[in-house]
């Protein structure tokens, strides 16, 4: 479902002193099944961009297309919208209300008119996709979880109204390491099986170097560049110009090979690995 | 869209009505509202009307601005000008399904409410769009200074204003923040009947509720680390004093108090 965007701009609190274009004019396009990262620096208009993905932001200009369905016109239902383009919000687990989590999952298939049977389903996958266990979780108050496990049950509450697109807004700020992996490894799972198109909001470089096929970088509402990590890795001044920097592996391969190491551009762990193994065998 | 609320907002400007004394302000805006209680005819309320068109001038907020402020009450106005214009027995003018009376009286005394109000409220505004909710806290406190004697705790109570008007702004972010994230999962807050609509809020309300208590056992915890002990001995960074421009702005309101009573 590809999601097509034109010229888009959006002011925030117009014709007043606190006027602001939070997003300037951009454009851009996402095809079906992509992995894109979204980065920038805070304010740069990431969290202003996603939210007019799914409608809940109008456009003050410029336009939305949706599997070819421009978003606000007459014709398309917002209901129809926000199920299939399903949005993860910065600490998603301060929405969490219901009693269990079995209840709180259930929320927004219930919400599209599901028929009982099809919503039960539709929670149970959901659960597991987050990789928790279903049976022993279901009648727990997700308030009693802890902050990883909130986390995935508010994930699998966008998860279960079957998005084909799934944005997120920094999934994994604030979790301990372990939590960041976990997360990061199902959100890669959700798109290698299930073939729904992610666009994953991120500060982290090394994330973004790890998962998505292309990213998209964003500085004060412009977007500044879209391409794969490894071309936007090489425009280093730029990137740190606008507040960002490059993955610390690709920042040591540079290094070692401005000392005149014959080291390839790395762009993750394994990588920088293999290069530098090859390089060590190279060297006996 | 819940953005868009304005009362309480306030607006930085460097004018002579933001560098007033707070104190001298909330007296003002105390007296302008008794004064208006005491406006008898229509001309006064051109006193009234330039009073506060001298305000808006002098600290440069927007018409349009200060208007905004009075959405959210259209339906207060528009309930007490209806309820003026049938109830008010007098000189019938003409009937509606034979049973509502409008009479002459009645429209007047509906224009009259009706302004009323709207200047109520335009002073009021007036008062928290050009003075910053630290400012108008300090102001209180100071005001209230003299009841500690009979035991009215001043600081605590203009403490927990601060606090309050801190944290309007947070929460209704986060009403936004919540509702966004709940639509996106489809929930529906704005069609259904009453029953369907007050259901609908749950949602919105138990994480609201749940980050309102967060919020402030957070903020209590960190005001302890502090070593926060309210009350006596608390000095403080900005001292308030009355300058002159305060005395000038004190002889205006004066000035306009005499007019309405003379007028009426």
């Amino acid at each position: 479902m590809p999601i097509k965007v034109e010229s888009l701009s959006h002011i925030y609190m117009r014709d007043t002193v606190f006027e602001h274009r939070a997003i300037d004019k951009i454009g851009f396009e996402i095809g079906d099944g992509d992995f894109v990262g979204l980065i920038g620096h805070t304010g740069s208009g990431k969290s202003t961009l996603i939210q007019h993905l799914n409608g809940l932001l109008k456009p003050s200009e410029g336009r939305i297309l949706i599997d070819g369905d421009e978003l606000h016109s007459k014709s398309v239902a917002m209901k129809t919208i926000r199920q299939k383009v399903g949005l993860v919000f910065q600490y998603p687990e301060y929405q969490l209300f219901e009693e269990t989590v079995f209840k709180d999952v259930a929320y927004g298939p219930q919400n599209l008119g599901l028929p009982e049977p099809e919503v039960q389903r539709r929670v149970e996958d959901a659960i597991r996709m987050v990789g928790l266990d279903y049976d022993s979780i279901k009648d727990i108050s997700p308030f009693e979880l802890s902050g990883g496990q909130k986390r995935r049950v508010a994930i699998a509450g966008v998860l279960a109204m079957e998005p084909k697109v799934l944005i997120l807004d920094e999934p994994t700020a604030g979790l301990d390491p372990k939590g960041r992996d976990d997360i990061l490894k199902e959100i890669k799972l959700l798109h290698s099986k299930r073939n729904i198109t992610i666009l994953l909001v991120s500060h982290s470089m090394e994330d973004i170097a790890k998962l998505v096929d292309r990213v998209i970088v964003m500085s004060k509402g412009k977007i500044v560049f879209y391409d794969t990590p490894r071309k936007i890795f090489t425009e280093m001044e730029t990137l740190e110009k606008i507040g960002l920097g490059v993955p610390q592996v690709t920042q040591l391969s540079r290094e070692l090979r401005s000392r005149g190491l014959d080291i390839g551009s790395c762009i993750n762990v394994e990588e920088a690995k293999n290069e530098i193994m090859k390089l060590l065998r190279g060297s006996i | 869209m819940i953005k868009d609320i304005t009362i309480g907002q306030y607006i930085p400007a460097e004018t002579p009505v933001h560098h007033l004394d707070p104190r001298v302000k909330i007296i003002g805006t105390f007296t302008f509202i008794t004064i208006l209680f005491l406006v008898g005819n229509f001309p006064s309320y051109l006193y009234v009307a330039a009073f506060i068109a001298i305000i808006l001038g002098l600290s440069r907020i927007s018409v349009k601005y200060l208007l905004r402020g009075l959405k959210p009450l259209i339906v207060i106005i528009t309930l007490t000008v209806l309820l003026n214009v049938f109830m008010t027995p007098g000189e019938p003018l003409f009937k509606i399904f034979n049973w509502l009376v409008v009479s002459k009286e009645g429209i007047y005394q509906a224009g009259f409410m009706g302004l009323r109000l709207i200047f109520l409220i335009a002073g009021a505004s007036l008062l928290t769009l050009t003075t910053s909710p630290i400012a108008l806290t300090d102001g209180i406190e100071k005001l209230l200074n003299p009841f500690k004697r009979i035991g009215v705790p001043a600081h605590e109570l203009a403490m927990m204003m601060t606090i309050a008007l801190r944290f309007i702004p947070t929460l209704l972010e986060e009403t936004d923040k919540i509702m966004k994230a709940q639509m996106a999962r489809g929930a529906d807050f704005e069609t259904g009947n009453l029953m369907a609509r007050a259901k609908a809020m749950v949602p919105l309300l138990v994480p609201l509720f749940i980050s309102a208590f967060r919020r402030a056992d957070e903020l209590a915890l960190a005001m302890e680390a502090r070593c926060y002990r309210g009350g006596d001995y608390r000095t403080r960074m900005k001292q308030l004093k009355l300058e002159g421009r305060d005395y000038i702005a004190f002889g205006v309101l004066l000035l306009f108090c005499g007019l309405i009573i003379v007028s009426r």
